[in-house]
């Protein structure tokens, strides 16, 4: 050891001093600290109350354009909604709702950030304004509607429990499971369901409880239960892990609602609007046969909704603070509903998970998105 | 004539029982030496006959080497997926580090290593300067050159830093913080001087008191919201000094345990010559103390390093963390993909923990020969 710690040491807080000087400027720090012109009356912004988590009373649009890029959280990977591809990028119908935001804002998708945020961060990182939307996968439940201070903007996910049983059972629907075992996860709220359901239909049942996920796919996959029960999203995702996904098959049921969407901090009406807008928009596109292939040559079509939302006609972006093209944007950059789905979820992908309840609401299913008008 | 016979020459010798030469006598002295090693050899090998095979044939005989997605992993009785780690290999190193600006991560490694080289391998060049250069123009330069912003440098968000890198920015940040933090708590600590004692040891109790886990979590979770709006610490930059404060910790009393196997002659020594506290501490004290601690320090920076991986419940993306999220991704998902990038990355691990406990055996023999002298 070499006998001159001291020149060391003093280098060592000379380095500290010098950390500290350079690191505000580490990271975003220094480009959203607007608290100087805060109390600029001269910003005509529909400002938020005081009190509510907004930086002062900058509006979240003002913010993101200062900034230049939306700023969206998204799972520390979950396949088909966010999930890093081969060449590093986020991708997955999460990621797309981002991207739709930063398109109809900057008319730009790519002007979007993503931050990778655990289960238990998702909500701390929104309210301290860390990011500007959560598109992570998120159940929208009354009480985090109310006592999270974030406000749900819609639905771009429909998920709910499902079961998966091994094709060779030839059971055809979840009420033929009478006196099945079933695989699940202990102490969530999945073993409830099952639980609830099973005797309210009057059905037998046992359950084999694991603590983590990859030991239920095991012990599943090993013959130790009939039936293995997730959130259906997640169902299609564990069924690649399996020995030979094609000898199992996922029944129609669904036993309990789930619906995923993207969630703002409360009290920013106008940036809540973009967001559920940016969304309504995909969903309108795709039940008016826009795709991001067509959109250029749909701009000439006749049909009034059409022109509407490639804002043709009328002033409604101007109505949302942003670019009347917003939703064309959106469209070509993007794509519509059905497009995100497919490329992300969909029948194509590994995951083959079929539209269901995300259909559109012409097809069956839920998505619907009010007129723009 | 005489009767007797005198030999003049020596018999030659006859050779050795074949028990006592060669492989046998070997493995009589270190395979089966009682009856209990015997024992232990014969499971030993029963093991690897058993286990050495399948690990064999899943590692290289059935695993897929190259592929464009993972459906040849899919594939029954597949081994281990190696195209996966190569598909995603520039991933597990620099996250999303973009493309373009690789050489900047490049040329920081070799900065560090060019400063650091030296000092591990014995040499007559002036360490004190090299150590200078490590804490201050380096940790700037690397600072600097890793997250962009000036003098023309592209910024890069630290989201987008991920894999080894991420893992090496956190470990070497805490190695090289925690030492000479912790050697000036030790001292603190066993200081006479009333305050700065009771800091120490308040300071020292504090940290090794909470879980690493729990000190990520309040930097990530608790700390945004008590900052006022607005005000963001880089998340990266929080777990660094998290995790550097952590660490000096627990190094301070492994130092403490060396100063106290110190003699009392020494310090008694040095105040006799009229050195002042700091003269005797640099040259006699803390060169023998930190000597005699050497595998207590190294084990500590293992420990680190592998502690780094906790940064993950954070959502930061260390190497273990980007291949878990990567092996999300739905073109890759199939039963062997998750197993063979956790394999790749315990040995990535592997490699670096035993470099450093090697080097340390090294440093000991070399410092040991010393003493001997």
């Amino acid at each position: 050891m070499d006998n001159r710690l001291l020149p060391a040491g003093a280098a060592l807080v000379v380095g500290l001093v010098a950390g500290f000087l350079l690191y505000p400027s580490f990271g975003d720090t220094a480009t959203d600290t607007p608290n100087v012109d805060a109390s600029d009356g001269a910003e005509p912004t529909p400002a938020a109350p005081a009190s509510l988590p907004v930086v002062e009373n900058r509006s979240t649009l003002d913010l993101v354009r200062e900034r230049g890029y939306v700023r969206c959280g998204v799972s520390q990977g979950l396949p088909g909604f966010s999930n890093p591809n081969d060449s590093g990028d986020w991708s997955g119908i999460d990621v797309d709702i981002c991207r739709a935001v930063a398109a109809a804002v900057f008319g730009d998708a790519g002007k979007s950030r993503f931050t990778p945020l655990s289960a238990k961060e998702r909500f701390t990182a929104l309210q301290s304004g860390e990011i500007d939307v959560l598109t992570r996968n998120t159940t929208w439940s009354l009480t985090r509607d109310t006592a999270l201070g974030l406000d749900f903007v819609g639905v771009n996910y429909y998920d709910g429990q499902g079961f998966m049983v091994r094709k060779e059972l030839g059971v055809k629907s979840v009420m033929e499971l009478d006196g099945a075992v079933v695989c699940t996860n202990t102490g969530t709220t999945t073993e409830l369901n099952v639980a609830d359901f099973f005797r309210s239909n009057g059905l037998a049942y046992s359950i084999v409880a694991f603590e983590k996920s990859d030991e239920v796919v095991a012990a599943y996959d090993a013959g130790r239960c009939d039936a293995f029960t997730t959130d259906a999203s997640g169902l299609y995702s564990e069924r690649l892990k399996l020995a030979d996904l094609n000898d199992h098959v996922v029944l129609p049921e669904i036993i309990s609602k789930e619906p995923l969407g993207p969630a703002v901090r409360q009290g920013d009406d106008q940036w809540a609007d973009i967001v559920r807008w940016s969304l309504f928009a995909m969903v309108e596109a795709e039940e008016l046969g826009i795709t991001s292939e067509n959109a250029r040559d749909m701009k000439t079509s006749q049909n009034p909704p059409v022109r509407r939302l490639l804002g043709v006609e009328g002033a409604f972006g101007q109505n949302l603070g942003i670019p009347n093209d917003w939703a064309f944007k959106i469209i070509t950059q993007v794509g519509n509903y059905g497009q995100s789905f497919e490329r992300g979820v969909g029948e194509n992908t590994p995951l083959g998970i079929p539209r269901g309840l995300n259909a559109l609401w012409t097809d069956g299913g839920l998505q619907y998105s009010p007129p723009v008008r | 004539m005489s009767d007797h016979f005198v030999r003049t020459t020596h018999a030659p010798a006859k050779p050795a029982p074949r028990i006592q030469i060669g492989w046998v006598r070997w493995a009589r002295e270190n395979l089966f030496s009682s009856l209990l090693n015997s024992l232990l050899t014969v499971i030993a090998v029963v093991l690897l006959v058993v286990m050495l095979p399948p690990f064999l044939d899943w590692a290289f005989f059935s695993a897929v080497f190259s592929a464009v997605d993972g459906s040849a992993c899919r594939v029954d009785g597949a081994g281990a997926c190696w195209a996966f780690v190569e598909a995603k290999f520039g991933q597990f190193l620099f996250g999303r580090y973009p493309d373009a600006e690789k050489w900047r991560v490049v040329l920081t490694l070799i900065l560090g290593i060019a400063g650091l080289a030296p000092l591990l391998i014995p040499n007559r060049l002036p360490r004190q300067w090299l150590v200078a250069y490590l804490l201050v123009p380096f940790p700037i330069l690397a600072f600097v050159l890793l997250s962009g912003g000036f003098f023309g440098l592209e910024k890069v968000e630290t989201s987008d830093w991920g894999g080894l890198m991420v893992t090496l920015v956190v470990a070497l940040t805490g190695i090289a913080a925690s030492l000479p933090l912790g050697v000036l708590l030790a001292l603190g600590r066993r200081s006479e001087m009333p305050v700065i004692r009771m800091f120490c040891v308040i300071f020292i109790e504090f940290w090794r008191g909470v879980p690493l886990i729990t000190v990520l979590f309040m930097s990530s979770v608790m700390l945004p919201l008590f900052l006022p709006e607005g005000m963001s610490f880089d998340k990266l930059l929080r777990a660094l000094i998290g995790v550097a404060l952590f660490s000096s910790a627990y190094m301070a009393e492994v130092v403490r345990g060396g100063l106290a196997a110190v003699p009392a002659g020494q310090y008694e020594a040095g105040k006799a010559l009229g050195l002042t506290y700091w003269q005797s501490m640099n040259r006699i004290v803390l060169p023998q103390a930190l000597t005699t601690v050497i595998p207590g320090i190294v084990n500590n920076f293992i420990g680190l390093f592998k502690d780094t991986t906790l940064v993950l419940v954070i959502g930061l993306f260390d190497l273990l963390g980007i291949v878990q999220s990567n092996s999300t991704d739905p073109t890759w998902l199939s039963p062997q993909t998750a197993t063979t990038g956790y394999v790749f990355a315990a040995f990535v691990f592997w490699i670096f923990c035993f470099g450093m406990s090697r080097y340390s055996v090294f440093m000991e023999r070399r410092l040991e020969a010393g003493a001997q002298r």
